[in-house]
């Protein structure tokens, strides 16, 4: 599904040097401990594994050679020995591997999330949220595993590759050589058919998001194929893309198949050349029979050390993206951060220091404001000026997607104004931390967002320490008493994934709880568009204003008979405000307002229920 | 195309699915076989050379390979001619590299088609179930059993059944190959297999509940993620960075321990079951030994053995994982029954033929009586009686919830209405007996929120017809005041949306929807507040051109814009499931009832409007 996402990113993509590993290393260091003694028992491992075939030469030669049994105890106690050391290696080499891998992965993705934690909303809204997800999902989960698995199987089969060549070669050097000759082609073909594989196998996920996606398609557009009759259509071009996968996924296949096939064919090269030759001088006296059993042995065994080897390195090409992607969002930095001396003072995200917050007043300037979005090439505010002394309630209306966000945006400090400052009591907000701002906001957003869990601790989102006083408080202040009562274990329910098993407007009503509980100077209300039932939506109605008593408020307004009594009302339409003041100046300019709430006054008039 | 509807066992939905491919899954089963005899064959040959060429032993080979043997002049002629040995080696070397290959790409090919035929058939049964089953089922969760449970039941056929029949094989071989040498020596041997065997299942078994953890816990720490991402602004307007890397941090912690936790396990069972196997090789390597000396074996049997025994006790470690396994499979297929055995959408069987049915079209539409709800005891239409002439256009105003797009599903068949709970006729034949489709293609149906599919522009608004023209879909596009806009996307009508390409705003999207219906040429249209996200002058705009083009059409028009309805032959005014005015515009713009009160507002709003 991952592959769905498009974003800004995916364009540009930038080789690494190294493969990228040195960009891991502040990932590894930690773990060098195990990573080194990985390596340690990988070599161990691969010298065994290449000493193995001397025991059945021994036993050839010596025992059935001469028809005697006399070292038999010796032979089986240093057999047994050394069984025992591999499967002590083995262990402890795979329960270290199993380490690196999880704790990569999880340091890696610890590192991502945190630093999203920091990253400004220019970044949120350039890259979707099944982007951003994958990136501290799964390419950490890859490169872990790359990182762990393929040193391992890389360390160990260079290891046995490199032992069992030395055994050969000390065995007989002539034979050894000839042996030798199959390797490169060995190589050759690997690296071939590796490569192939590697873009097929790309392609075949690609082809398995779009089977996804056109099943997702399938089922959330049935009612729209119903009524226009295209459900033949659908199936056909269905049909198309899972043709076009069974042929890559079987082109994948013939080139898997060739594959081991010619490794197959590689080996028995290797074992009849020995036969051969070492059969002959076998014959002639000159190598023992037990000799040459191991030799076929050792040449059997040649090819598969060195598809392993291939088969790490394409691992280690195949997860470049993922160490590239990954650190492209790590190297993103965030364009709202605060300056050292304010980090010095107030502390950071994750180190407040609360000791040297100040209160927060309420008032708020825009002072010759000039705003561009990041990824924009427009200003959607210019030379905006507006004071909104303590206790304020600015209004702001336009159609969806008019632009309304942006003067909460700019408030909040998402974002920073591209000239001019925002004065929170008179000082710029730059010349305070971001977290001591947040601290001070009240938030309620149009969909409101809860998080799993309990309703208590949803609450206490807003504010960790409070008591159950407080809470039942705020629950009180917004009339949320009801829903609470209503649900099983009042307090402790679970909400569901974000909030999904409550309605729309017991979500709102928590959520209003949730701010209240944290007593904001500065209140941003993200009204709802939804429509909820009558009852409710008056509790709703009742739970803003209590809230809003005493606080400068910023009201995102979808229903404009809710702001009649606003203090400022901005009027804002493709980007810009255009319209300002106060609801009754509006209605007498006859303009955009005008229209606006004529028509919504209709619509709210036949959804009220007063037949 | 008609399918019979059908209930499909466990059984015989995978004969249903193996359709057309059994003969590819037999082919890999002969390949296999094939396989295991080359593989077993060549040790065969070497211990005859290593006996009876270059040893002193007898040759122990079916009669003619012996007669061939002597006749060539025996143990003397070859130990000369070792090479001829080597080609007999090479030789069978390549025919095994071969069927290796061709079982690798049947293997494939029978795989393949297997999931395509399961994909295909769920996607097919998928469009031709009722909307209501699409209603009732989570998207999420059919999605699942369409990939994840497919590529399950795949894993079931044709990797662990097939894997089983080929260990089954290779050890049947294996054994008798052994037995055919030493009957003693291989009944020790496979002592071994028994305790691997249990050993595997019995581990696996056990672990798998520790793998459910692992992805359970995944899917907890992928939920924090999500939410953390998708409510960044309820995170950074409270201020609750800290928390969330808190949260993040302690699921991370925990997640990475439990699969460090199965790691070890894993680590444990596959060294273990790796010293089992060093143990049972030394102890035919020391028996062998003591055979050898006491004549009871030869050397090239020795060698032979052993190589045997290798391929004894790997595939056997195997099977415990596989079967252990494929205990997996039963629920995925019942997963997938559940969507095979839904019913599909059905006409009677003496439905009318699609000429009666099209002819019909052309009449007036009659709802008789029609009583409806969602589910028991809910009745969201109540006794609704209402004609539409030919040729006229019926207006309808309520509020959400009052049953008006209720009663445009029912119209469509989307829902059916049951039986005894009145009917709706058009040209005096009950839409019950028609066949859907012809009843959906007379019926041309614009959604309040139209669902775009993820193609281009151009496609989505001919997605009827493959074979239509350009000039036609850019006629419907002028007349739904959409043509303008797309032009105007760098590539016009091939500008992809939704998802992958351009995102549309709600008003565009609306128009595009308009066009798509156009080229239905509908007798009977349906525009259900399908202009609410467009501005008042195009709405007219395109009222205008669609009065102008729609002919002898049957139009209902759902709507809260007055000026929209006052285009209507007749309005009707329905609450709370109820029709509670019914007239001409002019005479509901006098009755005193909720028309009137809009019309006047929005009257008034209309003329500031104009001036």
């Amino acid at each position: 599904m991952a592959d769905m996402n498009f974003n800004k990113e995916e364009q540009q993509y930038v080789k690494l040097p190294y493969f990228g590993i040195p960009k891991l290393l502040p990932y590894l260091r930690p773990l060098r401990g195990i990573i080194f003694g990985m390596i340690g028992l990988c070599l161990l491992a691969g010298i065994i594994d290449a000493i193995t075939p001397q025991f059945q030469k021994y036993a050839l030669n010596h025992f059935i050679g001469q028809g005697t049994l006399d070292t038999l105890v010796p032979f089986i106690l240093i057999y047994l020995g050394i069984l025992l050391l591999q499967t002590a290696g083995n262990l402890i080499s795979a329960f270290y591997g199993g380490k690196i891998e999880m704790y990569v992965s999880r340091d890696m993705r610890r590192a991502s999330f945190n630093h999203l934690q920091t990253l400004s909303f220019s970044y949120y809204n350039q890259n979707s949220v099944g982007y951003i997800h994958s990136r501290v999902m799964s390419d950490t989960g890859r490169i872990g595993g790359l990182v762990s698995w393929s040193l391992m199987d890389g360390v160990w089969n260079l290891t046995y590759m490199i032992g069992s060549i030395v055994a050969m070669f000390l065995m007989n050097w002539k034979l050894c050589l000839l042996v030798l000759v199959i390797v490169p082609l060995a190589a050759l073909a690997s690296t071939y058919f590796q490569r192939h594989l590697v873009r097929l196998n790309r392609r075949v996920r690609e082809i398995n998001s779009q089977i996804t996606s056109g099943f997702n398609e399938g089922i959330t557009g049935a009612k729209t194929t119903k009524t226009l009759v295209a459900e033949h259509r659908m199936e056909e071009d269905f049909n198309k893309t899972s043709r076009e996968m069974t042929k890559t996924a079987v082109k994948t296949a013939h080139f898997r198949s060739m594959f081991v096939s010619t490794i197959s064919f590689a080996s028995y090269i290797a074992l009849a050349l020995v036969l051969w030759r070492g059969g002959h001088i076998t014959v002639q006296g000159l190598l023992e029979l037990g000799t040459l059993a191991a030799f076929t042995s050792y040449a059997m065994n040649l090819m598969e050390p060195i598809q392993w080897i291939v088969r790490a390195l394409s691992d280690l090409v195949t997860v470049q993206v993922n160490i590239e992607r990954f650190t492209r969002l790590m190297e993103t930095e965030s364009d709202v951060a605060d300056s050292p001396e304010v980090i010095e003072k107030y502390g950071d995200a994750f180190h407040p220091k609360k000791e040297n917050w100040e209160p927060l007043h309420g008032d708020v300037e825009f002072e010759d404001v000039s705003f561009m979005y990041p990824d924009g090439d427009e200003y959607v505010l210019e030379h905006f000026n507006l004071k909104v002394p303590q206790g304020t309630n600015v209004a702001i209306v336009g159609e969806t997607g008019a632009g309304k966000s942006t003067l909460v945006n700019l408030v909040c400090r998402f974002f920073e104004p591209t000239m001019g400052r925002i004065l929170i009591d008179g000082r710029d907000a730059r010349e305070r931390s971001q977290l001591w701002l947040h601290s001070n906001i009240g938030y309620v957003l149009q969909t409101p967002h809860l998080f799993s869990g309990t309703v208590k601790e949803n609450l206490l989102y807003g504010k960790p320490d409070a008591t159950m006083e407080e809470i039942e408080a705020a629950v009180k202040a917004v009339s949320a008493e009801g829903v609470i009562a209503r649900m099983d274990k009042g307090y402790d329910s679970d909400v569901g994934e974000g909030g999904d098993l409550l309605s729309t407007g017991e979500k709102q009503l928590l959520s209003f709880a949730r701010a209240i509980l944290s007593n904001p100077r500065i209140f941003v209300l993200d009204e709802a568009t939804s429509s909820i039932d009558t009852v409710t939506e008056k509790l709703i109605q009742d739970a803003i204003e209590h809230l809003m008593k005493g606080r400068t408020s910023f009201v995102i307004a979808h229903r404009l008979s809710t702001i009649r009594q606003a203090d400022v009302i901005l009027v804002v339409r493709d980007g810009k405000i255009i319209e300002q003041g106060r609801h009754k100046e509006l209605m007498r300019m006859r303009g955009y307002y005008y229209n606006l709430y004529t028509r919504q006054f209709t619509e709210e008039l036949m959804n009220s229920g007063t037949l | 195309m008609k399918t019979q509807q059908k209930n499909f066992t466990k059984v015989s939905m995978l004969g249903h699915f193996l359709k057309g491919c059994t003969r590819f899954f037999v082919f890999t089963i002969i390949c296999s076989f094939l396989v295991t005899v080359f593989e077993m064959l060549i040790p065969q040959v070497i211990r005859q050379t290593v006996d009876a060429v270059i040893g002193e032993g007898e040759m122990n080979a079916p009669g003619f390979i012996t007669r061939w043997f002597v006749s060539k002049g025996g143990a003397a002629y070859f130990r000369e001619n070792l090479w001829m040995i080597s080609l007999i080696v090479m030789g069978m070397a390549l025919i095994l590299a071969a069927v290796i290959y061709l079982r690798g790409l049947t293997a494939s090919v029978s795989a393949e088609k297997l999931q395509q035929n399961i994909r295909e058939d769920l996607f097919s049964h998928i469009e031709k179930l009722p909307f209501s089953w699409h209603q009732e089922n989570k998207t999420g969760d059919i999605i699942q059993r369409c990939t994840s449970d497919a590529e399950r039941v795949r894993t079931f056929v044709s990797e662990q059944m097939i894997s089983i029949l080929r260990i089954v094989i290779m050890v049947a071989m294996s054994l008798a190959f052994m037995m055919s040498m030493n009957v003693k020596l291989t009944l020790i041997a496979m002592i071994a297999v028994p305790i691997v065997v249990v050993y595997s299942m019995v581990f696996h078994g056990r672990i798998s509940s520790g793998f459910e953890k692992c992805d359970e816990n995944e899917g907890i720490l992928s939920t924090i993620a999500q939410e953390n991402l998708t409510g960044v602004r309820v995170v950074r307007a409270f201020g609750r960075e800290e928390f969330e890397r808190e949260r993040f941090e302690k699921q991370n912690v925990f997640y990475t321990g439990l699969w460090v936790h199965l790691m070890r396990l894993m680590a444990w069972f596959w060294s273990v079951s790796d010293l089992i196997g060093g143990l049972q090789i030394l102890l035919m390597l020391v028996l062998g030994s003591v055979f050898c000396v006491r004549g009871q074996l030869t050397a090239g049997e020795f060698i032979a053995f052993l190589s045997y025994n290798g391929m004894l006790i790997w595939p056997v470690r195997q099977l415990g994982r596989v079967i252990s396994e494929m205990s997996k499979a039963g629920v995925s297929i019942d997963r997938i029954r559940y969507i095979m055995n839904s019913p599909v959408e059905q006409d009677k069987a003496d439905a009318v033929s699609t000429e009666t049915a099209n002819e019909a079209m052309h009449g007036d539409i009659v709802f008789d009586h029609v009583s409806f709800g969602y589910e028991k005891d809910q009745e969201i239409l109540k006794d609704i009686s209402v004609t539409i002439r030919t040729g006229r256009t019926l207006g309808i105003l309520g509020s959400t919830g009052s049953g008006k797009s209720t009663l445009m599903l029912l119209l469509n068949r989307l829902y059916d209405i049951p039986e005894g709970q009145g009917r709706i006729t058009i040209g005096g034949v009950d839409i019950a007996d028609m066949k859907a489709a012809d009843l959906r293609n007379n019926i041309g149906m614009v959604l309040q929120e139209p669902f775009l599919f993820s193609r281009t522009v151009g496609e989505n608004i001919g997605i009827r017809d493959r074979e239509m023209p350009l000039d036609e879909i850019r006629k419907a596009a002028k007349i739904a005041c959409v043509d303008e806009t797309i032009t105007d996307f760098k590539k016009g009508y091939d500008t992809i949306v939704g998802e992958r390409g351009v995102t549309l705003s709600g008003g565009q999207k609306q128009r595009t929807a308009i066009a798509r219906m156009l080229t239905q040429k509908a007798p009977i249209m349906i525009f259900d507040d399908s202009l609410s996200a467009v501005d008042a002058e195009t709405d007219a705009k395109i009222r205008r051109q669609l009065s102008e083009s729609l002919g002898q059409s049957t139009v209902i028009l759902i709507s809260h814009r007055v000026t929209t309805l006052m285009q209507a032959d007749k309005v009707i005014v329905m609450d709370k499931g109820r029709i509670v005015e019914e007239g001409t515009p002019e005479e509901l713009q006098t009755a005193g009832g909720l028309y009137q009160k809009i019309y006047d507002i929005q009257l008034s709003f209309s003329e500031e409007e104009a001036e």
